[in-house]
């Protein structure tokens, strides 16, 4: 009798374990307006479903009596709802994840926050999303944020689509409100590429069309949700797109293997296959597919495997293997969708950090083509990007990288920005294609270099970059070492901030955004100078760090040095040569910095002089002899 | 896990001794084959494991060939902090959370893995799968960084740590399923035996060591029972069952009606305690 038990519990659990496997994973995310009750629907779907433990149920009623906006009855939102300050403000801010299986299919679900302010936190649940639940509440319709969430998903690259039209218990559960929702949502989505969007009327609070179809909706003819989430077909099909490895780790434990390890992002590889390094372009074959349990015969998108290759290729971190015959573009610049996700305003012309796939390179924005209102998808001309805005934009890196068009592959073509002081993560991008310009444009080479012109002029080039306040003796000094560098014969060139404005930068004004233009402009002019063989001399109040730092990385090795004049604000205002504290105090003139403006003192000038302790003439001086003692003039 | 090998300087493993540590630990001697995985394994030992743990814990290691640092709030210990006593909020913040942060100081870690999932609590539902910390440890859940795609910011600065949940994604189930198909081996206190245990304030306690003294009225007797979770033995509750097998525990898993941090004493201690936990530092 015993045995017998024991036998059809053996059989029910591997009967158990035979349609665990054999179920696929659909991860979706809700989103919509605040209050549509995004939350409350995953709650009720995870109720209903019979998914919650019982210890759990018991503390969501003690909650729903405390906290419930319910009179009584469970709320359901208080389950999803985990952050303290989401219960007490009965919002969601951030995105949460919740798990749960039916018989026919496993389930992620993101709950993503309806709040304007927190957009970013929605296109983080989108990026990892087959499909999106759009809720709309049967009230209010389509509202702007429906619009801008349906964007979002659309730009993120969902193609699948349910338009929930929640709380149509509080519509009389009519017919012809739904109807006037649908095509509202279809006129303004049909532009947005979804290859289904699929309606249907739902009320969370009473269950209505959640998991069963409702009889109080009998015109509706469609699936319930569940129904629909559990058979809509979302063709992910990445192990049929072509071979993409993005090499994440070298694996060397010894002198006698050398494997490389990373995560089969598109397509399969067999062992003997070509390869192709994307960036080198040179080829090797798989010669072993490893894992601890065993060589592969054949790795699949999806599998974290390491290759081993048949020839010694030089690869490392970042590198992305592909098919020799279908690899990814490699380039320098390209365009590029871009979601804004920080608080400080995107500084075109300002270098970031870009992070795609396991490789990280700096990265400029060389032209805001324009902006996307999100209500209308019309575009219109920008100069900047704040928190939550989209826009497109060219993108130009410091040296090649390889990539794929964000629609073909989402992990080679999808990257993030990230601030390189802050280290935060400021926006998303989504690579559209490359700017082939950048392949065919090559460096003219010329037959006299900078060495040649330089030890002409028996000097070494070099930038001496005075940074500081306005009045805090820039000017003063820098003139002062360049009529002393004249006078020895030396070959120079001084760049000052008031009379490059007047020309080259004539069409700059004092707004973050051209300040930092500013700064790239006169750093690139600086490095032609340097090419030229000149000792330059900048003097620019160059109030950034950044700017600061990217002018440093586009000279060599030495041939940049910060002059940091290290005046206090109470002097130079003191001074106040130009009058021009005077009038920043007074509000007629706006973005002056040291008043409304922000001043970042630099961490490692190579010199700090300080104006009011010594005379400019022995400034001078001393930077002359700094010079002579490094080597740059003789 | 690669990409923390890959990206920063002093990385470890958080190593709890748990059927999840176990999943992480396995998960990492895979992601790094044949090399081994290039970090040390860290247990912040309370004092108060159950003997079968620490044993395993030191055969593990051993078996494995790795690193392992075990480290003990000695202040604690100096203060008398224990979850009798003390009670059991108390014991877990000098003991466990405080521990951990001495640990990670004194060695200077950047980057800590944790076997933390996603589904275990509502506010470790919020939490990313790289986690930032500041040189305080901690937690900001309303300026967390997006993380998009699979594709991890890791930058820090000096002081300022990362915290990463490879599991994030499993469920309870998950775990199991994988521990029976990898054949992972796992503490034995995880399958039914008969054990002393207490039974006080409706939790089944077993009695590890004479430590724990009886109160008036309770008797300790021989039950056939296993453990869902495993933390410090006065604080962590027994199921009765009679799983003495992984297929056991399975089948009993998806019939199962209640979480498993039910048997954790500390989350119920207080409304959102574990939110609050976990921004002072606590995994």
């Amino acid at each position: 009798m015993a045995r017998a038990a024991q036998r059809t519990e053996a059989s029910a659990l591997s009967a158990f374990l035979a349609a665990q496997e054999k179920k696929s994973l659909l991860r979706f995310l809700t989103c919509g307006s605040v209050d549509d009750g995004k939350s409350t629907l995953i709650g009720r779907l995870l109720y209903d479903s019979k998914l919650l433990f019982e210890d759990h149920l018991s503390a969501l009623e003690k909650d729903s009596r405390k906290f419930g906006t319910t009179g009584g009855d469970i709320d359901f939102a208080l389950l999803v709802d985990g952050l303290e300050a989401e219960r007490e403000q009965g919002i969601t801010i951030d995105v949460a994840y919740r798990f749960f299986a039916t018989e026919k299919r496993k389930f992620i679900v993101a709950d993503t926050p309806g709040h304007e302010q927190y957009t970013r936190n929605m296109a983080t649940g989108a990026s990892n999303s087959d499909l999106a639940v759009i809720l709309v509440d049967a009230r209010k319709g389509v509202l702007t944020q429906t619009r801008r969430h349906a964007y979002i998903a659309s730009l993120l690259g969902i193609r699948h689509v349910v338009l929930a039209v929640n709380k149509i218990d509080l519509v009389d559960y009519s017919q012809e409100t739904f109807d006037a929702i649908v095509q509202d949502f279809a006129a303004f989505s049909q532009r947005l590429g979804f290859s289904s969007v699929e309606p249907i009327p739902i009320s969370a609070r009473f269950g209505d069309n959640v998991i069963a179809t409702s009889e109080r909706t009998s015109w509706h003819k469609g699936p319930s949700l569940l129904g629909y989430l559990e058979t809509v077909d979302v063709d992910t099909d990445v192990a049929g797109k072509p071979f993409r490895f993005p090499v994440q780790w070298v694996n060397r434990p010894n002198l006698d293997f050398r494997g490389f390890s990373g995560t089969v992002v598109g397509g399969r590889i067999a062992k003997g296959s070509a390869i192709a390094v994307a960036k080198s372009g040179r080829k090797s074959a798989v010669k072993r597919i490893v894992t601890m349990d065993g060589d592969l015969d054949e790795a699949v998108a999806g599998m974290a495997v390491t290759l081993v290759l048949s020839d010694e290729v030089d690869i490392s971190r970042g590198d992305i293997l592909s098919v020799p015959e279908d690899r990814p573009e490699v380039s320098e610049q390209f365009a590029a969708h871009l979601l804004w996700m920080a608080e400080d305003e995107l500084l075109p012309g300002r270098q970031y950090l870009m992070k795609l796939g396991t490789a990280t390179v700096p990265v400029q924005i060389t032209a805001l083509k324009h902006k996307v209102d999100v209500n209308s998808l019309d575009q219109f001309a920008a100069k900047t990007l704040h928190l939550n805005e989209v826009g497109y934009a060219n993108f130009a890196t410091s040296h090649p990288i390889a990539f794929d068009a964000y629609q073909n592959n989402r992990d080679t073509g999808g990257f993030i920005l990230i601030d390189r002081f802050t280290n935060a993560t400021v926006g998303a991008g989504m690579i559209d294609f490359s700017l082939r310009r950048a392949t065919n444009v090559h460096w003219q080479a010329l037959d006299v270099g900078k060495q040649s012109r330089a030890g002409q002029k028996g000097q070494r080039p070099v930038v001496l970059w005075f940074t500081g306040l306005s009045g805090s003796g820039k000017s003063t000094v820098a003139n002062l070492v360049e009529r002393a560098l004249f006078a020895e014969g030396r070959h120079t060139y001084l760049l000052d901030g008031d009379n490059v404005r007047h020309g080259l930068n004539r069409d700059l004004g004092f707004t973050d955004v051209d300040r930092v233009e500013n700064i790239r402009r006169v750093g690139e002019a600086a490095k032609l100078f340097v090419d030229a063989g000149l000792i330059v001399l900048v003097s620019f109040i160059s109030p950034f760090r950044s700017e600061r730092r990217m002018a440093r990385e586009l000279m060599g090795e030495g041939e940049f040095i910060e002059v940091y004049v290290d005046t206090p604000l109470e002097v130079c205002m003191e001074r106040d040569p130009k009058g021009l504290y005077r009038k920043a105090k007074s509000g007629e003139i706006k973005n002056f910095t040291g008043i409304d403006s922000p001043y970042e003192p630099p961490e490692l000038a190579e010199l700090r002089i300080d104006t009011t302790t010594a005379q400019p003439a022995d400034l001078a001086a001393q930077i002359v002899r700094h010079l002579r003692d490094k080597g740059y003039i003789g | 896990m690669r990409e923390v090998a890959a990206e920063f300087a002093n990385p470890v493993m958080l190593y709890s001794i748990g059927k999840d540590s176990s999943v992480m630990l396995h998960l990492a001697m895979k992601a790094f084959y044949p090399a081994k995985p290039p970090f040390p394994l860290l247990h912040v030992d309370t004092t108060w494991k159950f003997r079968e743990m620490i044993q395993f814990r030191d055969e593990t290691a051993k078996r494995l060939g790795l690193k392992l640092l075990v480290h003990i709030n000695e202040d604690g210990i100096a203060r008398g902090i224990n979850p009798f006593d003390s009670g059991s909020a108390l014991h877990t913040q000098v003991m466990k959370t405080e521990s951990l942060k001495q640990a990670l100081d004194k060695y200077g870690f950047d980057a800590a893995f944790g076997g933390a999932r996603r589904d275990e609590e509502k506010s470790r539902a919020k939490e990313r799968i790289f986690s930032f910390r500041t040189a305080t440890h901690a937690w900001d859940p309303k300026n967390q960084r997006p993380e998009l795609w699979r594709v991890y910011n890791t930058r820090i600065s000096k002081g300022e740590s990362i915290r990463v949940f490879p599991l994030s994604n499993w469920t309870e189930l998950d775990i199991w399923q994988y521990i029976l198909a990898e054949k992972i081996p796992i503490v034995p206190l995880y399958f039914a035996k008969r054990r002393p245990v207490v039974e006080r304030d409706g939790t089944l306690i077993m009695r590890d060591d004479d430590r724990m003294k009886l109160h008036p009225g309770e008797t300790l007797e021989d039950r056939l029972v296993r453990f869902r979770t495993l933390g410090c033995y006065p604080l962590t509750g027994a199921i009765e069952s009679d799983a003495d097998t992984l297929e056991g525990i399975v089948t009993e898993m998806f019939t199962a009606r209640t979480s498993e941090r039910q048997g954790r004493l500390i989350d119920s201690d207080e409304k959102s305690s574990m939110e609050k936990k976990k921004k002072e530092g606590y995994f």
